[in-house]
């Protein structure tokens, strides 16, 4: 039997039970670690901890802790801080009578702000495997994340052991899982890489699940990210978040849900598209051979606004509960405002909404590109009065998108993109059945809506998209 | 010295790469770039006989001083002109 007791000089609970350390350094074979000062207590000997290396590994939160070992070395329990009873049990000894029964305990200098990150890079390094690169004193941190390639063209996060220690607190998957291959360069993608991308990206920790889920639902073969990557069309991928998770991590799902200034938007799409790039090695102009490309490359994600709505969200429609958090990955286009500021009956504004998802990808291509249609509030409110659906509007919009096939056929109109002219007299739908996909976003003062449209290769030939349930 | 987790899939070599270089010559425009050193320009006019003996196209470019680094706006304008450089070091 043996004990070990972690202290600081600079706690008055440690210094309160110091008489107590002494009986029992007397009586018992007895180590203590001083976290700040190797003669405290004086007089006894005492072990440095003030690496913490000790403290660390013995997961210690509070001083004085007190750990009672068999003869095996294994520990057998602990207390912390200072509570006469328990001591005493602990060591099945009269111990401090003359103190007071109960002290709290201070918190351990291991535990101190930004300490758990520095000391897991420190003691639990080998943890990782990813290879390091030292960048010499001459360098500037940001330029040679730049000279290597890292970046999409912003600055990124200098991936330090550090930061990538504390990225992985975000989760409690161990970092050398491995989680599915990345396009284009079929590369084994573990959880230690995204973490590192997420660094890179400026993710907080507790975006790094909703990252892990997006690269899961992205290289799903369904996704058909390669694709995605390689086209020529405009289009990447756009993360929509649901459920509670979107909420608590402060994800803006109103006003400017799909512009800048909201930290979990940008940084989690910003954190696919650089693993695609630097996992995948996936990069414009080489793989990436889109003519355009479009602004969300850099990053696209936003939540859906389910707070009030009465519609289903697009997590629940594609079969989850409304407590699961999900990402739901869509091989996306920029985006394509639609103004209808007159419109008070569900009528009127879906022929409006109709007229402007004729022209996705060209008024005459059908059963091509997918789509989201982005509701805002009060648009989405014309349908709650009127007591609509959200698949009481998708039957509309695909009534008033079935088209007479003479109407796309190449030719007509004076323009020679269309569709073979064996088809004239048929009547087409714009789009593929389930390619219609409406959300709820925005702020709450615009009679705007938006469409977001998908990559001119849907389906099995294409693109589907990818719902995950985030963990 | 900082040490950086490497986010990349870890194919490439861990020191950075020069740019690959040309297989050959042949169609290239040759940029000669005199430092301002004494007799930099005898060393390059010599080089430039050679190149267009060869039939090649060569620019010539000028340091102010070899004191300093080359100006940014010089360093664009050989970048967007030629194809290769040759820095010439001569005393």
């Amino acid at each position: 039997m043996s004990y070990s007791v972690i202290v600081k000089e600079d706690c008055a609970t440690c210094q309160l039970v110091v008489p107590v350390i002494k009986q029992l350094k007397g009586d018992d074979e007895l180590t203590i670690y001083s976290q700040d000062n190797v003669q405290f207590p004086s007089g006894v000997s005492v072990i440095d901890d003030t690496q913490l290396e000790y403290s660390w590994h013995r997961r210690i939160e509070t001083v004085p802790t007190l750990i009672k070992f068999d003869d095996n070395g294994e520990e057998l329990a602990r207390v912390v801080g200072w509570e006469k009873s328990e001591w005493q049990a602990l060591t099945g000894r009269p111990l401090g009578f003359d103190l007071p029964d109960f002290r709290p305990g201070c918190g351990s200098k291991s535990v101190d702000p930004g300490m758990p990150e520095k000391l897991a890079a420190r003691f639990d390094r080998d943890k990782l495997q990813s290879r390091e690169l030292t960048i010499s004193m001459e360098e500037d941190d940001v330029e040679a994340c730049y000279d290597r390639g890292w970046s999409d063209g912003l600055p990124v996060v200098p991936p330090t052991a550090e930061r990538v220690m504390r990225m992985l607190t975000g989760t409690n998957r161990l970092p050398d899982e491995v989680i599915g291959v990345v396009p284009p360069d079929l590369v084994p993608c573990t959880i230690e890489k995204i973490a590192i991308n997420a660094v890179l990206a400026g993710c907080k920790p507790e975006y790094l699940p909703v990252v892990i889920a997006s690269v899961e639902a992205a290289l799903q073969d369904e996704f058909c990210m390669h694709g995605l990557l390689a086209t020529t069309y405009f289009s990447g991928p756009l993360v929509i978040v649901n459920g509670p998770l979107s909420r608590a991590i402060g994800m803006n799902s109103k006003g400017n849900a799909l512009g800048q200034g909201n930290r979990a938007n940008g940084t989690i799409g910003r954190a696919l598209q650089l693993v695609i790039r630097n996992i995948g090695g996936g990069k414009p102009r080489g793989v990436d051979r889109s003519v355009f490309g479009n602004p969300g490359k850099y990053t696209y994600c936003f939540a859906e606004d389910e707070t009030n709505s009465c519609w289903e969200s697009l997590a629940v429609e594609k079969g989850f509960s409304e407590t699961a958090s999900t990402v739901t990955l869509f091989a996306a286009d920029g985006m394509q405002g639609i103004v209808d500021q007159k419109s008070r009956d569900p009528e009127s504004l879906s022929r409006s909404f109709a007229a402007a998802l004729r022209v996705v990808g060209h008024p005459k291509m059908i059963m091509a590109a997918d789509v989201i249609l982005v509701v805002s509030p009060e648009h989405e409110r014309i349908y709650r009065l009127a007591g609509w659906t959200k698949q009481d509007l998708k039957n509309c919009l695909n009534r008033l998108l079935t088209i007479d096939g003479s109407e796309l056929i190449a030719g007509a109109g004076g323009i020679a993109e269309g569709i073979p002219e064996k088809l004239a007299g048929k009547k087409l739908p714009k789009f593929r059945e389930g390619g219609l996909n409406i959300v709820r976003a925005g702020g709450s003062a615009g009679m705007f809506s938006a469409i977001i449209a998908g990559w001119g290769a849907s389906g099995t030939i294409g693109s589907v998209p990818v719902t995950r349930e985030i963990k | 010295m900082t040490i950086l987790m490497d986010p990349t899939s870890e194919r490439a070599p861990e020191n950075r790469q020069p740019l690959p270089r040309p297989v050959d010559l042949e169609g290239k425009t040759v940029g000669l770039l005199d430092i301002s050193k004494p007799k930099g320009n005898i060393f390059i006019d010599r080089l430039e006989d050679l190149l267009v003996q060869k039939g090649l196209t060569t620019k010539r470019y000028i340091k102010p001083t070899f004191t300093r680094v080359a100006p940014v706006e010089l360093n664009q304008q050989i970048a967007a002109e030629c194809d290769v450089v040759i820095e010439s070091l001569a005393d």
